[in-house]
């Protein structure tokens, strides 16, 4: 049988497809897999302050670039009357606020957002290992640092435990002589930078911010950073921890200044920050890039275009559904694809006011139906004739129903009118064929079906996943296919041929 | 009760998923299947090739025709007024004689001409046909049936279904209306299904409403003594649907006439898988053998009964 190992290729291929782009999108554009799932966004704003002396002023700001345990959303700048942009510079990113002229007190502000990031390691990797910087000492200096680093060496085996050593020495609640005097003209980072530089370790000083909710005029924190390997360590110069705390976020790393301001005096930095959980989806839609994958996917398209494919990328799941009850299970519905369609309709209605309405307009129909066909009407009048007919009614189920303060009657005229003129149609057909059992039958398999499909289709999951992961639908596409080559019995057919259980 | 699927298996039974890949869409071509929904087709179909079928009378296609009938029915006695693309018996006027100007209906009530008229010009307007359709009425002769089919059934004519695989038929059964399923032939109102034996035309096996029966319920007839006279004629009669169809998979419905013998009364494209819990054997088995026959070799319908017949 080459045909149908083909044939199951396809499938298999189909099912990877959308598997591997479902999670493509996923993990490429940050596509939640699941709704309703929310994420923390620090909103965190710099604002400077200075004072203009009338001449042309430019302020020169270090911004976090991609700092490690973060990923940055957007930013922006607002200050009016000066020029803004941002800069790539061989140190970093910078901001640069540029006016001709300003007197006075001046305020800039830049606000970032940022979300905490779990796989940060990898990113912050260096190529290239920085070389130690040569560090000057006066002999007096130079023997006290010489001493704390030959016992710090001792008691250590990497750069980082040889940092900790020395932050041990340094913090102790009694420091020695050679810790004392050098603690009395460097401040702790510094003085530790220049330690591990002169020991032949690169290490740095950069500076960090505390996140914590709600904070306002913090400034930022010296952190010294070691590097170890492949990559800079950032330890805490007061505990000797290292690794990077939470909540932290490395603004400055080495290179230039932080701020330069030229043009003015008494510059001043602060920072304050919130904490806001957004719906992981809205941060995905801002994170999305021109290109690539964000390419393909609807929300490029109308916002009006978006709700109507809302829709129409449910149909499939209601397919499968359908497919799935008439081939495997075996229930009798009428006509092959109602029951999607009037589920669809119970999405813009409710399940309970839908099902009523649906039954009342198809026995109320039924029964003009059987007037109808004593008309000798051909087939396109009597469905047109029918159609109008269940318009009116429709129409006057809504003005009762809103006299009473049902709520069923302003939903029900979304009903799609031609589906039920049909149903009745048919039904009523099945009447004269087969009798009121089999309507009842095919009735009841409609509805429930209809209602599975419904509850289906009305799953925060299911709407999720169909209209953000559109590839998804191959998978669907798959089961259909591979159902469509089931010969196996069906399920209701295990009844019906029931009596021949003695015979086996 | 139910059954698993395993032992549904083991016994051979087809189910609907299989009937309708495996046989139908692979054996019936589609551009064929107007010529069995559409009886007058078939019927004259069957007449080109010579094929046994109730005498055509008269065909009514337009509403103003409908004045004709009574000189089309002039001087018969009995007839059978039909909607061409009808299904499950639906639409069917038979009237047995006549008295004066009245008609009489098999049930034994009479009716007058207005009420046959206002039947056809339903059928034209197609209220009986299966997608409701404009359709056309036809009339054709009364069936006698012989002494033995008539005291077998209650009220309507016997007919037997024979599926016929690549002109082969496979298994048959034989129908018997009821007080339950009102005169009419489908075995899910209730009416007996007869297994027949291919071989003999004995019954095998007898059903009602999926369980075992012995005796028909309301003319108490021992159905396991039943068998059908002249059944080589009949079966050949039913593989020759073959030829003038060359759909692979179908059910023909025939009737046995007292004068004229085996008739063909219709054809489904479709036919139902019934057949094998009144014949309590599977199909399976059966057209797995036809299917490893040589596609090449087509023998004549009487070869490929003698074939079904020392085969099943």
């Amino acid at each position: 049988m080459k045909s149908k190992s083909a044939f199951y290729i396809v499938v298999l291929i189909l099912v990877l497809t959308g598997l591997g782009l479902a999670w493509l999108r996923h993990v490429n554009l940050d596509i939640p897999l699941v709704p309703g799932r929310t994420r923390p966004v620090w909103h965190i704003e710099a604002r400077i302050d200075f004072v203009a002396e009338g001449e042309p002023v430019k302020v020169n700001l270090d911004l976090p670039g991609s700092p490690p345990g973060f990923a940055q959303v957007s930013e922006q700048a607002a200050s009016t009357g000066y020029g803004f942009s941002i800069v790539d510079t061989p140190a970093g990113r910078r901001a640069e606020w540029t006016r001709r002229s300003a007197r006075g007190d001046q305020t800039l502000y830049y606000k970032v957002q940022m979300i905490p990031e779990t796989d940060a390691a990898k990113k912050s990797e260096v190529k290239q290992p920085p070389n130690p910087e040569t560090v000057y000492w006066d002999p007096l200096q130079a023997t006290a640092a010489h001493q704390l680093e030959e016992q710090a060496w001792e008691k250590s085996s990497t750069p980082i435990s040889f940092a900790r050593e020395l932050i041990k020495q340094l913090t102790a609640s009694e420091p020695d002589q050679n810790a004392s005097l050098l603690l009395s003209q460097y401040p702790l980072p510094e003085l530790l930078m220049r330690l591990l530089n002169h020991a032949g370790i690169a290490a740095r000083v950069s500076m960090g911010l505390e996140l914590q909710d709600a904070r306002r005029y913090q400034s930022l924190k010296p952190i010294l950073e070691v590097f170890d390997q492949d990559r800079w360590v950032p330890v805490d110069p007061r505990t000797g921890t290292h690794g990077l705390p939470e909540n932290l976020l490395l603004w400055h790393r080495s290179g230039k200044s932080l701020l330069d301001v030229n043009g003015g005096s008494n510059s001043e930095i602060h920072f304050s920050m919130i904490r806001q959980t957004l719906p992981a989806m809205d941060l995905a839609r801002l994170q999305f890039h021109e290109g690539g994958l964000s390419r393909l996917s609807l929300y490029s398209l109308p916002i009006e275009e978006q709700s109507v494919f809302k829709l129409l990328l449910l149909l499939p799941v209601g397919a499968l559904i359908i497919t799935f009850m008439r081939i495997v299970i075996g229930i009798r519905t009428s006509g092959t694809f109602m029951p999607v369609l009037i589920a669809l309709s119970f999405l813009q209605t409710q399940l309970v006011q839908g099902i009523a309405a649906f039954v009342i307009i198809v026995a109320l129909g039924l029964l003009l139906r059987g007037y109808l066909s004593r008309l000798n009407l051909l087939m396109v009048a009597r469905i047109s004739t029918l159609i109008v007919l269940v318009i009116f009614l429709t129409s006057m189920i809504s003005v009762i129903g809103y006299e009473l303060g049902v709520n069923l009657g302003l939903t029900i005229t979304f009903f799609p009118m031609i589906i039920i003129a049909w149903t009745i149609e048919r039904m009523s057909i099945l009447w004269e064929e087969e009798g009121s059992r089999e309507v009842l039958i095919q009735g009841l398999g409609s509805l429930s079906v209809a209602v599975l499909a419904y509850l289906c289709m009305r799953m925060p999951i299911v709407r999720h996943l169909t209209f953000n992961f559109p590839e998804i639908h191959l998978i669907l596409l798959a089961g259909i296919l591979t159902m469509g080559q089931y010969t196996g019995y069906k399920l209701t057919e295990l009844k019906r041929f029931g009596v021949m259980r003695n015979n086996g | 009760m139910w059954i698993f699927p395993l032992p549904l298996r083991r016994l051979g039974f087809l189910g609907m998923n299989r009937r309708n890949v495996a046989y139908i869409s692979r054996y019936n071509s589609r551009g064929r299947y107007p010529l069995v929904d559409d009886k007058l087709k078939t019927k004259l179909q069957a007449e080109k090739f010579h094929l046994a079928t109730p005498r055509l009378r008269g065909v009514i296609r337009h509403q103003y025709e409908i004045e004709t009938f009574a000189g089309m029915v002039e001087d018969l006695n009995g007839f059978a007024v039909k909607p061409s693309k009808g299904s499950g018996g639906k639409g069917i006027l038979v009237i047995k004689e006549r008295s004066s100007d009245l008609f009489v209906k098999s049930s034994g009530r009479s009716i007058d001409i207005h009420v046959v008229k206002r039947h056809l010009s339903n059928i034209l307007a197609g209220l009986y046909s299966l997608a409701g359709t404009p359709d056309v009425a036809i009339i054709e002769d009364l069936i006698q049936p012989s002494e033995m089919f008539e005291k077998l059934s209650y009220e309507g004519v016997p007919d037997i279904r024979v599926i016929i695989f690549r002109g082969y038929p496979v298994m048959a059964m034989l129908r018997l209306s009821t007080r339950a399923s009102d005169g009419k032939a489908n075995l899910h109102k209730g009416a007996v299904g007869v297994g027949l034996d291919i071989a003999t035309g004995r019954c095998l096996h007898a059903v009602q409403y999926s369980k075992r029966i012995i005796r028909h319920p309301d003319t108490g007839i021992d159905l396991n003594t039943i068998a059908i006279p002249d059944w080589k004629n009949l079966l050949e009669l039913a593989a020759r649907s073959y030829e003038i169809t060359r759909l692979g998979y179908i059910g023909a419905d025939l009737v046995v006439d007292k004068n004229a013998g085996p008739m063909l009364l219709e054809l489904n494209a479709r036919p139902g898988l019934s057949i094998q819990v009144a014949n309590g054997a599977g199909l399976l088995p059966r057209l797995k053998k036809i299917e490893a026959l040589d596609p090449d070799f087509s023998p004549r319908a009487k070869q490929r009964v003698e074939f079904a017949m020392k085969e099943f």
